[in-house]
């Protein structure tokens, strides 16, 4: 039995952001789905963003595909953002947020499958986008599609190839879903010490640098 | 107190409120996470007065929540699948012997072929050794019954086992209000067993009874968990007040009133069919839910009233009995009884398949329609078993189905991708 919606008793949400007429149009809740590879934290990705939608007040569901857990074998997680609770159990099918943390999962999955219209894309590459060779992406709005180096990121501020919470910080930047804030308090929720503050670091720069593609793909039309 | 959170781990946390004495377990996935966490309080010291037991079996870790329970401890352990069948004989023994011992059973498939996903083969292999067996709908819901499973157990002397589906429910983090200390000491009172054994007053428990006995036992055990029935709304009603939340209960009608088609299911594929039932009165239909929470002793007479009026019943399960059919089907039938509502059977998520909210609503919609049949699987992939009809028609040696049909399974998959 889920608590009645009105037992919230948490803070609403902050100013509106450019991203929150997701919860508007998809009617019940929005549907995240997220790709990567066994050992690339994809299913703690998913809580970690259910656990950001908490703080920011919103009901969230995350779960794991359940299939066989083997390093470098695909894996996929889901996650489910309401204003009202969740009742579904089914996996995402009908997706409106992609996370793809490995580009050549491509050659092994489908991960397009049942994408909708509007629907945002984050990648983690270093390629641009176009050469990706992702035929759907180029029905999607220039600024719904982007990318982050979350691998380089990771790297970087970790020092571990461990893409995932270095994505949440470029899904805040794309969808405005989840505030920066709140992806930093999901970390420290999980993380402590000096793991927590590099992530936190990774996770503000793949915001920074999905903010600015994100602007620039506004301002700068396909040619 | 509202947390996002694993449902095992919330579990874990709902159990250790319950102060118990001896938590004795055996990991096995999909309950691996609940034990490890309670064992990870316990040694933390935030769980005291609790002996933690890694037993080196499923049957030793029943054996010794008995033993444990037979001193007067409160006890507790988890379990699932194959690990509920190698406890088996100690299952029984715990319900016939009347101790209140407190089991998760992280609901998962039974093999041949090995599977570790969710069904509820599990539950339904011991629905008739004598226990309490409740059916979580979310992790709130898995939350709430483990702090009534123990007041139940305790109440009437009977064991009882909470069923949550695992990895649906064991591995999803969502929101969960978990009970407070103070909470739960209020709805739970100390331990006071019907029979202890005790050095200082000494007696023996489990006597070999024979044939001028055994009837009257049994029948003692039958009226015993018959009880629950009565005692389950009464508790329900003093948690639901303390906790501030609906809790427990035996059946949940959601949206039956002037429901032509109700259906019926047990665990956490009721989230689904809530909304698939909301999608269809949104178009008109008149179509409703009952959730049963309270599998074991069976609430025949609530479960009528619930569905009365309806023209057709649908039985969603997640097991079916082999040579059969659907096994709560022919419990719910025997319950319709004069309402002379048709049943019918559908068998989904089998092994974790997923039941897609698209599956629900067509069942609804040819419920409707009065052409769904007695019997159904849903989903079920029939190019598979026509394959292995053919091979096996073809020759005698036609070797092992479940390699056959991933072989197909994979050649199916190249031919699509060329």
């Amino acid at each position: 039995m889920e608590p009645a919606a009105g037992s919230a008793a948490r803070p609403a949400l902050s100013a509106p952001a450019p991203g929150s007429d997701l919860l508007r149009a998809s009617g019940s809740s929005v549907q995240i789905r997220l790709h990567g590879r066994g050992g690339q934290g994809t299913v703690t990705a998913a809580e970690l963003l259910s656990v950001a939608a908490f703080e920011e007040g919103l009901f969230a569901q995350a779960f794991p595909s359940f299939g066989s857990e083997r390093m470098g074998a695909p894996v996929e997680a889901y996650c489910r953002l309401s204003r009202s609770p969740i009742r579904t159990r089914e996996p995402v099918s009908r997706p409106d947020v992609l996370i793809i943390q490995d580009a050549s999962l491509i050659e092994q999955v489908d991960l397009f499958s049942g994408l909708r219209d509007g629907a945002y894309v984050l990648v983690n590459t270093t390629e641009p986008l176009e050469d990706l060779g992702f035929p759907p992406l180029a029905a999607l709005r220039r600024d719904h599609v982007l990318s982050v180096p979350a691998t380089e990121l990771a790297r970087e501020y970790l020092g571990r190839p461990t893409p995932n919470s270095v994505l949440l910080g470029g899904f805040a930047a794309m969808t405005r879903l989840v505030s920066l804030g709140a992806v930093h308090h999901a970390i420290r929720h999980r993380f402590s010490g000096a793991v927590a503050d590099a992530n936190v670091a990774a996770a503000a720069a793949a915001f920074e640098h999905v903010t600015a593609e994100r602007e620039g793909r506004v301002r700068a039309p396909a040619g | 107190m509202l947390q996002q959170v694993e449902g095992s781990k919330a579990v874990a946390h709902a159990v250790a409120m319950c102060r118990p004495q001896v938590v004795c377990a055996y990991p096995i996935s999909p309950q691996t996470h609940i034990i490890e966490a309670i064992g990870a309080k316990v040694k933390a010291g935030e769980l005291t007065g609790c002996e933690y037991i890694n037993a080196d079996s499923e049957m030793a870790a029943m054996s010794g929540v008995i033993g444990a329970s037979a001193v007067g401890a409160r006890a507790y352990t988890a379990t699932a699948s194959q690990g509920l069948l190698f406890m088996m004989e100690a299952v029984y023994n715990a319900a016939g012997l009347g101790l209140p011992v407190v089991l998760t059973l992280a609901n998962r498939a039974l093999g041949a072929p090995i599977n570790i996903w969710n069904d509820h083969s599990d539950a339904m292999s011991v629905r008739d050794a004598g226990w309490v067996q409740l059916f979580a709908e979310s992790n709130q819901d898995a939350v709430d019954l483990h702090v009534l499973a123990f007041a139940l157990a305790e109440e009437l002397s009977v064991p009882v086992m909470v069923c949550m589906d695992g990895f649906v429910l064991t591995h999803a983090v969502e929101r969960v209000d978990l009970p407070t200390q103070a909470q739960v000491d209020a709805l739970l009172p100390a331990f006071v067993p019907r029979q202890v054994l005790d050095a200082d007053a000494p007696l023996s428990i489990g006597a070999m009874v024979g044939p001028d006995a055994f009837t009257e036992v049994r029948y003692l055990m039958h009226a015993r968990l018959l009880r629950a029935l009565d005692v389950m709304p009464t508790l329900a009603a003093s948690h639901a007040e303390v906790l501030d939340r609906p809790v427990g209960g035996l059946v949940r009608p959601y949206r039956t009133e002037d429901a032509e088609v109700v259906v019926v299911a047990m665990g956490s594929v009721l989230g689904t069919v809530k909304d698939a039932v909301d999608e269809l009165r949104a178009d008109g239909s008149k179509v409703g839910a009952v959730g049963i929470t309270c599998y074991r002793p069976f609430p025949a007479a609530q479960l009528r009233s619930a569905i009365a009026g309806a023209r057709r019943v649908v039985v969603l399960e997640k097991a079916f009995s082999t040579g059969v059919g659907g096994i709560l089907s022919a419990e719910v039938a025997a319950s319709a009884g004069a309402t002379g509502a048709a049943v019918h059977s559908v068998i989904a998520g089998l092994g974790g398949r997923a039941i897609p909210g698209s599956t629900v609503r067509g069942i609804l919609r040819d419920a409707l329609a009065g052409t769904l049949a007695e019997l159904t699987f849903a989903d079920l992939k029939t190019e598979l078993i026509e394959a292995e009809f053919t091979r096996m028609a073809a020759g005698r040696r036609s070797g092992p189905p479940a390699e056959n049909l991933l072989r197909d399974l994979v050649a199916g998959e190249r031919r699509r991708h060329g």
